[in-house]
């Protein structure tokens, strides 16, 4: 029995899990991490780079807020990200891990551009408008349905079969656009003359039926989740499947619907992406965003209020670290650098929100 | 005599919790010592101090009249201590021998022919009742208690701290366990027994020691207690420890089961073809040691479980019988089968935990009515009613039920259980964990029902319970129904007894 061991101090530092901060507190401390990371990122510019820190996070924030067009571009690709997380919010909630969002997108907005050259020239406005509504959200709701029946029917693996699916739509979009372009170099804008099927501005704004489309399904999917009999069996079957089969759920059946509504959404979010902003159709429509949703809908914990604001820090980030590569013509990892910072410090002030340490020494006064 | 071990005013906090406060108690060499507390009152988490799992926010810890620091479980066994937990800490696939290898220091060689001559002698000279060259998964709940216990005693400890051992033991195991520590005590080694069990707390220990809500009420000598003033110490005031049994008043069949076959998902025959009869107005016990298919019964009843062919459950209604087998829990309510369940698992199968009352007390009526939209009214005016008339504790309807004690997340679920208006009313395990208040008031709400003609099966473990509370027990022992005893002429012995031993040429002994 060797005594030296035990009679060591006691242990440097301890975590102990907090009970709930204050709503005042956990502001605070959100406010603290954005502080701390803007005086790392300030002591990073400088030395790295020797510009002045101040100037820097102007331009950043001239990259969303310059003018009219900057401000309508950033909010474009807010609610791009928003609609894309709003579809995969019910699926996660469930913990269904449809990390396929990319290729519903794709496919939604391979059906939309089908659409755009099949009838672009011979159905009525409103009609095109409502075929390619439709089509986009057929073809999403299959993506999203294959890999959930797979799972009622097998008990496939989600997770793997979502993101090959991935692969799969890329594929088929690559060998339509080649097609498409017949011996151009690239396909282009379609219907560059006509612009049929191309949203019209609206209230003066290029964006707007995009935002005004992406505002209304917020407002509905946050209602759908907390108040509708739907949203309660998403909630209990993501709880517990146990449970769920207990309350007597047809388990199978909610992951199906569950798996068509967030696939739908996504096809939405194509017909969005290739109607109202790019007119056009390639393997980058859905352009990663698909993944990048994923961390929208769970760092918000599926409120979609919350979706948009974290949607717009991450668009904010991406198009100030843009801002900032042109003007200064850094290096694109420098301006990546500075933005990871910030959101390492926002994410990592969770952790302080939900535990406290306590260090050697200051135990006794820490409990009291 | 000397100490073994001194606490002295040691407190723990986990977040706004205090689990032990100002704590200070003694355990002299060559006693057994009960910890005696309710459930939550924080025995767990004062031994998990000196077994070096947890480390105390206060206060000083003396081994053998020394100052230490425990900073691990190495650090207490290299002072003698080790802690035997409710859940064992063994490898499956090795043997017993295998298992005690396990313990060596880096330094000692890996010599088995060594081992297994040290281990046969500690078997010996405390008269465990082990074989060496088991494999775990062969062995029995009591087989790997036991290695557990010898595996500590290889390392060298000298002082021993039981959690909860009994809980999960025949009376006829709980007898040869109480045999051997009492061999250990004639060998001058220190033993503290965490329960919470007041006649076993008097036929063992030397002294007892009380904790209340964190807090340590008192010592007294075990020659010098009652039962009735370890209660009153234990719950702070003075308890009626009396379960009413009134006599069955014109019972009807509910539930006619007849050979009810489960195979398990990995293809083993969980329930072995189970015949009884569940009547109204009584209650019905099911005893066993724990994981003999009581769960698998109970869930096949509420058509949650798939069963082997020629099974039958056939529930007798007011004016028609309906076969069960192969509906849905959907379809067993959608027939107006008011089939009430309170499950094992609480908050992984009866309730979500992540969700307050409100949202709980839906969870088996949310999709009646048309709307699209779920109706929250009802349930809260449910919730509002359940959390009054149970007196649940929470600091609010809408407060996630996980955030809530044992106790006041089953009042939540019997309490929905009940207000469903229950034809037939399943329990399984009840009381396990809830203190001493919260088990009587569970009891009485099922006398309640009972006498209001209610079919109440109640799966319990404590057998004085069920031999207080059953009208008539049915015994399942490996799967297989080992017997039907009338609740109020059975003994104690006869359960353990059927709990263990097939009756009719069975192939365990």
């Amino acid at each position: 029995m060797s005594v030296e061991r035990t009679q060591g101090q006691e242990p440097f530092v301890r975590i102990v899990k907090r009970d709930g901060a204050p709503f005042k507190s956990k502001v605070l401390a959100r406010a603290l991490a954005i502080v701390l990371a803007l005086v790392i990122d300030a002591v990073f510019i400088f030395a790295v780079t020797g510009l002045n820190p101040l100037s820097v996070y102007g331009v950043m924030f001239q990259g969303t807020f310059a003018n009219g067009i900057r401000f309508s571009w950033a909010m474009r690709d807010l609610v791009t990200l928003l609609c894309i997380g709003i579809a995969l919010a019910p699926a996660f909630k469930m913990r269904f891990w449809n990390i396929g969002a990319e290729g519903q997108v794709l496919v939604g907005g391979l059906a939309t551009a089908l659409v755009m050259v099949a009838c672009g020239n011979t159905l009525p406005t409103p009609v095109l408008f409502l075929v390619m509504f439709v089509t986009s959200i057929l073809a999403g709701a299959v993506w999203g349905f294959v890999p959930a029946f797979f799972r009622a029917r097998w008990g496939t693996n989600e997770t793997l079969f979502t993101l090959m699916m991935n692969y799969v739509a890329t594929s088929i979009v690559a060998c339509v656009v080649n097609i498409l372009r017949g011996d151009a170099s690239s396909l282009g804008k379609l219907n560059m003359g006509t612009q049929a099927g191309w949203f019209p501005a609206f209230l003066g704004q290029r964006y707007n039926i995009n935002i005004l489309v992406v505002a209304v399904l917020t407002v509905a999917m946050f209602l759908y989740l907390k108040y509708s009999k739907h949203g309660y069996e998403i909630s209990v079957v993501g709880e517990s499947e146990n449970t769920a089969r207990y309350a007597g759920i047809n388990v199978r059946w909610v992951r199906v619907r569950t798996m068509l509504i967030s696939g739908a959404i996504c096809g939405l979010a194509g017909f969005l992406i290739v109607a109202g902003r790019d007119q056009t159709i390639s393997t980058n429509t859905a352009g990663g965003q698909g993944f990048t949703a994923i961390i929208v809908a769970w760092l918000a914990k599926f409120n979609t209020f919350y979706m948009a604001l974290i949607s717009f820090l991450l668009v904010f980030l991406s198009r100030g670290a843009a801002e900032i590569a042109s003007a200064y013509s850094l290096n694109d990892y420098a301006s990546d650098i500075i933005t990871g910072v910030i959101l390492f410090c926002i994410l990592g002030s969770e952790f302080f929100i939900n535990f406290k340490m306590i260090f050697r020494g200051k135990s006794q006064k820490e409990v009291k | 005599m000397e100490n073994a071990i001194e606490l002295r005013h040691v407190t723990k906090t986990f977040g706004r919790v205090t689990a032990n406060r100002d704590v200070s108690l003694e355990l002299k060499k060559g006693e057994i010592l009960s910890l005696l507390g309710e459930n939550g009152s924080g025995k767990t988490t004062l031994m998990n101090m000196i077994a070096g799992i947890y480390y105390p926010d206060e206060g000083e810890i003396f081994v053998n009249g020394r100052r230490v620091e425990i900073r691990s479980p190495k650090d207490a066994y290299n002072l003698g201590i080790a802690m035997i937990h409710q859940h064992f800490k063994l490898v499956d696939v090795f043997t017993a021998l295998e298992n005690i290898a396990l313990g060596l220091d880096k330094k000692e060689k890996y010599d088995l022919a060594a081992i297994r001559k040290r281990a046969g002698e500690i078997c010996e000279k405390y008269r465990f009742d082990l074989d060496l060259n088991q494999k775990v998964y062969e062995m029995s709940v009591s087989q790997k208690q036991t290695l557990e216990i010898v595996k500590a005693l290889f390392r060298g400890a000298d002082i021993l701290i039981l959690d909860e051992p009994t809980a999960v033991l025949t009376p006829q195991e709980t007898e040869k366990l109480f045999d051997v520590l009492r061999n250990m005590r004639k060998d001058s080694k220190s033993v503290v027994l965490i329960t919470h069990k007041l006649h076993e707390v008097l036929e063992i220990s030397n002294r007892v020691a009380i904790l209340r809500k964190g807090e340590y009420v008192g010592t007294v000598e075990t020659k010098d207690a009652t039962e009735s003033l370890l209660t009153e110490m234990m719950v702070g005031q003075k308890v009626e420890l009396n379960i009413h049994r009134s006599q069955p008043e014109n019972p009807r069949k509910r539930l006619e089961i007849r050979g009810l076959t489960v195979y398990s998902r990995e293809g083993v025959k969980v329930l072995d073809d189970i015949s009884f009869d569940v009547y109204s107005g009584e209650i019905l016990g099911i005893a066993g040691v724990s994981g003999n298919g009581q769960k698998e019964l109970l869930e096949a009843i509420a058509g949650l479980q798939g069963t082997a062919e020629n099974s039958s459950i056939t529930f007798y209604g007011d004016d028609a019988k309906m076969q069960l087998i192969g509906m849905t829990p959907r379809k067993i309510r959608d027939a107006g089968i008011h089939l009430s369940f309170v499950p094992e698992d609480r908050l992984g199968m009866g309730l979500v935990g992540s969700m307050g009352m409100i949202d709980n007390m839906m969870l088996k009526s949310y999709d009646s009515g048309k709307s699209f939209l779920a109706d929250r009214k009802g349930p809260r005016e449910l919730a509002e009613k359940v959390k009054e008339e149970l007196g649940v504790v929470t600091p609010g309807v809408n407060t996630p039920v996980s955030r809530l004690s044992g106790g006041n997340v089953q009042k939540v679920l019997v309490g929905r259980e009940i207000a469903a208006d229950p034809i037939v009313l399943m329990t399984a395990y009840a009381v396990r964990g809830l203190d001493i208040h919260t088990s009587y008031t569970i009891y009485h709400l099922l006398n309640e029902q009972k006498e209001k003609g209610v079919a109440v099966i109640y799966v319990g473990e404590d057998l004085d319970v069920l031999l207080d509370l059953c009208d008539r027990i049915f015994v399942l022992c490996g799967g297989k129904g080992n017997g039907m005893l009338d609740g109020r002429t059975a003994t104690k012995e006869q359960v353990g007894l059927l709990m263990t031993n097939l009756k009719n040429g069975g192939g365990e002994s």
